[in-house]
């Protein structure tokens, strides 16, 4: 592990010593989660996670994408893929402000020689029919983290309250290894015998996606995926708590999630290829929220979820 | 007498809410403090990004002692209703005292209070101002259930008397009162006790908070300029920013900074606004050229390399922002240079402005129109400021306003000039939203007013034609707003202005805009409704047809009038006009005409602050009162005015000659519309009027002196009421 004291010399060492960082504070490292989504926010390990009273602490990089902010690899930092880092603590600890001021050391920003700033700006998630209070992070006048405090996930009151940090690892490690174009940042070690930029790694993929998002992607399929998502969504969540093969009682919140997450993304898309009106938009975002707001109604009906079955119950299956 | 100290210790409060929540703490708890008797000399609250401060000075150790006397039932009363009264006193049976009374002896308590020592009442109303304190948003955090702005730390309360400071205990969901606060965050993070308000503030400022934000703006303020004054420059002044950049630092340190040269020939307003919305900089120009050359920034700590980092970062942060508002500036000028304004407008007839009064396109020609006829009664060229209401709202299309919405109207002005526009039509673009709110300005260059007058009128007719008026605290499209703004474009440009001619104009073009609308959607579905229904019945053809035309709702604009007439009351009430001076007016002939209105008004409301004006108005109401009551009885009117021969009294004939003066005076004045001096006409009358009912009983036993007098109260009815409705008068 590199040097704390020094500064990072690449993008994936200052994911590394963020992992390191958010281990060592005990969080659980756990990997993105393999389906598109828009944010760090929509990994279950985040919005399913906030509910319930089980307490929780995890940490991930989450690939995200949003179609609409594709540029061809043009734009110094806008890309329709890009990574977040994301941090669930629940319940949030007290002495969150100070662990997350620790992270920003970590991975190299010097706290006697920077200007950071905690300024008002509070989440909203439409399509997760979540909010939460907090800030936007601002070192030097730029914003590199997003602090939020969980009040609300899929229409449930948080109780215990989560904090979440979110951190937009391209505009961070941008800003700390003082690079003015992303695809000019050292991907690895620019001493590695093969050194690789953002722009070997990603140019190529930026370039593809754009052209599909925008103009190609097919919005009759994406159209009728949205339906199928949406359709297969409610009709897991339709089935029975107990499981007849199994006699287990097995919500099955999670696939009924993915379903969901996958509408939140052909949304997107179709966003992207412009067939949504501005009065269409209001209700797929609705149709989503619904959507989120049935999982999370599972979710709460799941172990995990803090559901502990009743004693009539226990009697009953025993 | 001892002082109270208190700080509430958070994470950052955002800084839009930190002053007045300093002021809820103060009357929060000054307020409970006096409601349990302790009184005390004065008070002064704080707040930092982190801490709400109060400091009660000279406040009373102990509440005094009260005594409340209660009266009881009858001494004889039912044991139910006396041990209902003990209940209710906290008092014992033998504790009562009979008294005599007219009534027969009756039971009295004396309820004695105790006083109570402070700190039991400061930390019972410290917690309830806590628990109940109004943030405008409030949460959770942890496992918690109490609500603040952010999680709340500590809480610093303490009195401190004669022999040193003492903490008041309280605990409010597991945080205990203390002693103790902490510094800057990072310039001085340890916590450390404090002993009272002077030794809080002095150690404060020790560990880098300046505590008072008045202190931390003035020092802000002082830096910044001192620094632009030393590069031959000048801050823009902005005293909103100045108030929020207060509230983000708690050790402000002013740095100045570069403005890359490729960014210089950006408009103004697109450089002040980038640096103000995204970094929150102050704006630095050129003294001489007024061309912003530097930005400030407020940062919150010294560094060992003073502040170079800090300003190095802000300057890349500002330099990607202004990229981004140069390519869209360039990409808006080339687009302006291939098609013109009208070309890189074309796209507003895709934007719904709202889905039944159809797309910006569709309300731009209504405005244009609208304008044409406005232009002559505001003294515009009508081809004018049609032209400048087809552009006025071209920038909405542009790609900078779609990053800077706030810059709607400034951008419209500079592309207008860009596409070759002049003659007040590119101030019209700027200026046509004006005003927005209560104290923004007016405009008065006659274009800018007419295309302003259209659009409002355009938006109040448009969302009254589709039955979408404001109900109690809910505007959502801000009527009250357009309506003020009309109200005082006229007035304030004192334009003689027939509003109903014009809200007739358009609410007729609305209301077709909205019929052409559900007509095509009616239309469109018909065939597919008798396709379905498997026939081509001519009965049910014209049933479908008169369908389409029922959907014509029948509205005129008197309700609408009505709107703006209430609008204008509050507008006058806020400048000390009563609203029964308004309904008075209102109530008059060519009242759509604001102007004359006002003038109406002002006239009426200085001759009731006469002592003739409020003798005149009691007057009036009687001889209305006997008139209309006898009216009633007999079943006539008496209007022809009496005959001097049938005159008993002196008064009588006095009242005559004065009512005849009056109206020779009132008749030519109400003409020239010179109301003070009608007014003062009829103020004169108080004298002869008083003096008549003084003197004369008006229901006389001969009939034709009552008659002859009722007519004559008739001639005070009808000669006050061509000047105003003086009935709506209250009083």
């Amino acid at each position: 592990m590199s040097d704390v004291s020094t500064t990072p010399r690449s993008f994936q060492e200052i994911i590394l010593r963020l992992q390191a960082y958010w281990a060592q504070k005990g969080c659980a490292i756990l990997q993105p989660y393999d389906m598109e989504v828009g944010a760090g926010t929509f990994h279950p390990a985040t919005t399913l996670r906030s509910l319930g009273t089980q307490p929780w602490a995890a940490a991930y990089v989450q690939p995200s994408r949003r179609p609409t902010d594709g540029r061809y690899g043009e734009n110094p930092n806008r890309l329709q893929h890009y990574y977040q880092y994301q941090v669930l603590i629940k319940p949030s600890p007290p002495d969150l402000q100070a662990l997350y001021l620790g992270s920003l050391e970590a991975i190299g920003v010097d706290m006697d020689l920077h200007d950071i700033r905690f300024v008002e700006d509070d989440w909203e998630s439409p399509t997760l029919g979540a909010w939460g209070l907090g800030w936007e992070v601002w070192c030097d006048g730029m914003e590199v983290s997003q602090f939020t405090y969980f009040q609300q996930v899929g229409g449930y009151d948080c109780h215990p309250v989560s904090g979440e940090l979110t951190y937009g690892l391209e505009r961070l490690a941008m800003y700390i290894l003082g690079v003015d174009h992303v695809m000019d940042m050292p991907f690895n070690d620019p001493g590695a015998s093969i050194p690789l930029s953002y722009g070997d790694v990603f140019r190529q993929t930026e370039e593809e996606y754009a052209r599909w998002n925008f103009d190609v992607a097919n919005t009759e399929v994406l159209l009728r995926h949205f339906v199928e998502a949406e359709q297969e969504c409610k009709s897991i969540l339709g089935q029975a708590h107990d499981d007849p093969k199994t006699g287990k009682r097995i919500v099955m919140a999670h696939p009924a999630y993915d379903q969901c997450i996958k509408a939140s993304h052909i949304f997107n898309l179709l966003d992207a290829r412009g067939v949504i009106s501005v009065t269409e938009r209001q209700a797929y975002i609705g149709r989503v929220r619904t959507l989120a707001k049935m999982c999370a109604d599972a979710f709460v009906q799941t172990r995990a979820g803090g559901w502990v079955p009743d004693a009539a119950d226990e009697k009953a299956t025993a | 007498m001892p002082d109270l100290l208190i700080e509430l210790f958070s994470e950052e409060i955002p800084a839009r809410m930190q002053s007045r929540a300093a002021a809820d703490l103060k009357k929060l708890v000054t307020d409970g403090l006096v409601e349990a008797g302790l009184t005390y000399a004065s008070a002064a609250a704080f707040a930092t990004p982190r801490r709400l401060t109060l400091t009660v000075e000279g406040m009373l150790a102990q509440s005094p002692t009260t005594r409340e006397e209660r009266k009881g039932p009858k001494a004889d009363a039912p044991d139910k209703a006396i041990e209902g009264f003990l209940r209710g006193a906290g008092v014992t049976r033998d504790q009562l005292e009979q008294r005599e009374t007219p009534k027969g002896p009756v039971l009295f308590a004396t309820i004695e209070r105790p006083g109570r020592p402070a700190p039991d009442i400061v930390a019972e109303v410290l917690e309830q101002a806590i628990r109940g304190f109004p943030w405008p948003k409030a949460m959770r955090w942890g496992a918690g259930s109490l609500r603040w702005v952010r999680p709340l730390h500590s809480i610093l309360c303490i009195m401190v008397g004669d022999d040193g400071a003492e903490v008041v205990p309280l605990e409010v969901d597991g945080i205990a009162s203390g002693d103790t606060t902490r510094g800057h965050r990072f310039l001085s993070p340890d916590a450390f006790s404090v002993t009272g308000f002077d030794d809080y503030c002095a150690r404060l400022k020790r560990a880098h908070v300046v505590l008072d934000p008045a202190e931390r703006a003035q020092g802000i303020w002082h830096d910044a300029t001192n620094l632009a004054f030393a590069g031959g420059l000048e801050v823009v002044e902005d005293a909103g920013l100045l108030a929020e950049v207060a509230g983000l630092v708690e050790w402000p340190v002013v740095l100045m900074g570069q403005i890359d040269d490729a960014f210089l020939g950006l408009p103004p307003e697109v450089l002040q606004t980038s640096m103000k919305e995204h970094q929150k900089f102050f704006s630095v120009r050129a003294a001489k050229t007024g061309r912003i050359e530097r930005f400030i920034t407020v940062a919150n700590r010294t560094t060992a390399d003073q502040g170079a980092t800090i300003l190095a970062g802000n300057q890349r942060v500002l330099s990607a922002r202004l990229a981004d508002a140069k390519f869209f500036w360039e990409n808006d000028l080339r687009t302006i240079k291939a098609v013109g304004l009208e070309g890189m407008a074309a796209p507003l007839a895709e934007v719904t402005f709202h889905n039944k009064l159809g797309s910006q396109a569709d309300r731009v020609a209504r405005i244009a129109a609208l304008a044409r006829e406005i232009a002559v009664p505001v003294g515009a060229k009508p081809d004018l400021a049609t032209e400048a209401a087809r552009i006025a709202k071209a920038d909405l299309a542009s790609e900078m306003v779609y990053e800077f919405p706030e810059l709607q109207g400034t951008m419209g002005k500079y592309y207008a000039e860009a596409a070759g526009h002049d003659d007040g039509v590119p101030q019209a673009c700027a200026e046509h939203y004006s005003p927005l709110g209560p104290s923004d300005a007016v405009p008065t260059a006659p274009i800018s007013v007419a295309v302003a007058l259209a659009d409002k009128i355009d938006t109040l007719t448009g969302f009254w034609a589709i039955d979408e008026k404001p109900t109690g605290s809910k505007d959502p499209f801000a009527l009250r707003r357009a309506a003020l703004g009309v109200i005082r474009l006229v007035l304030e440009n004192d334009l003689k202005f027939e509003m109903n001619h014009f809200l007739k104009k358009s609410l007729l073009s609305a209301e077709i805009q909205r019929l052409v609308i559900h007509r095509k959607k009616e239309i469109e579905e018909a065939p597919n409704a008798l396709l379905k229904m498997g026939t081509t019945d001519e009965t049910l053809i014209m049933e479908v047809r008169e369908a389409v035309e029922d959907t014509k709702i029948g509205i005129d604009q008197s309700d609408l009038l009505s709107f703006l007439h209430d609008r204008l009351k509050v507008y006058l009430r806020e400048q000390g006009i009563r609203h029964d001076i308004i309904d008075a007016c209102i109530a008059m002939e060519g009242s759509d005409d604001l102007s004359l209105l006002v003038k109406r008004a002002r006239a009426l409301d200085a001759v009731l602050r006469t002592d003739d004006g409020e003798n005149l108005i009691q007057g009036f109401k009687r001889a209305n009162n006997i008139l209309s009551q006898a009216e009633a009885a007999d079943g006539v009117e008496y209007s022809f005015g009496g005959d001097i021969k049938f005159c008993e009294a002196e008064e009588e004939r006095a009242l005559f000659a004065a009512l005849d003066a009056a109206e020779a005076r009132i008749g030519p004045a109400m003409a020239q519309q010179d109301f003070a001096t009608a007014m003062s006409a009829m103020a004169a009358l108080r004298g002869p009027i008083d003096a008549f009912f003084e003197a004369v009983q008006v229901n006389s036993d001969n009939g034709t002196v009552r008659r002859n007098r009722l007519n004559l109260l008739s001639s005070i009815r009808k000669i006050c009421l061509t000047v105003a409705d003086l009935s709506r008068i209250d009083g």
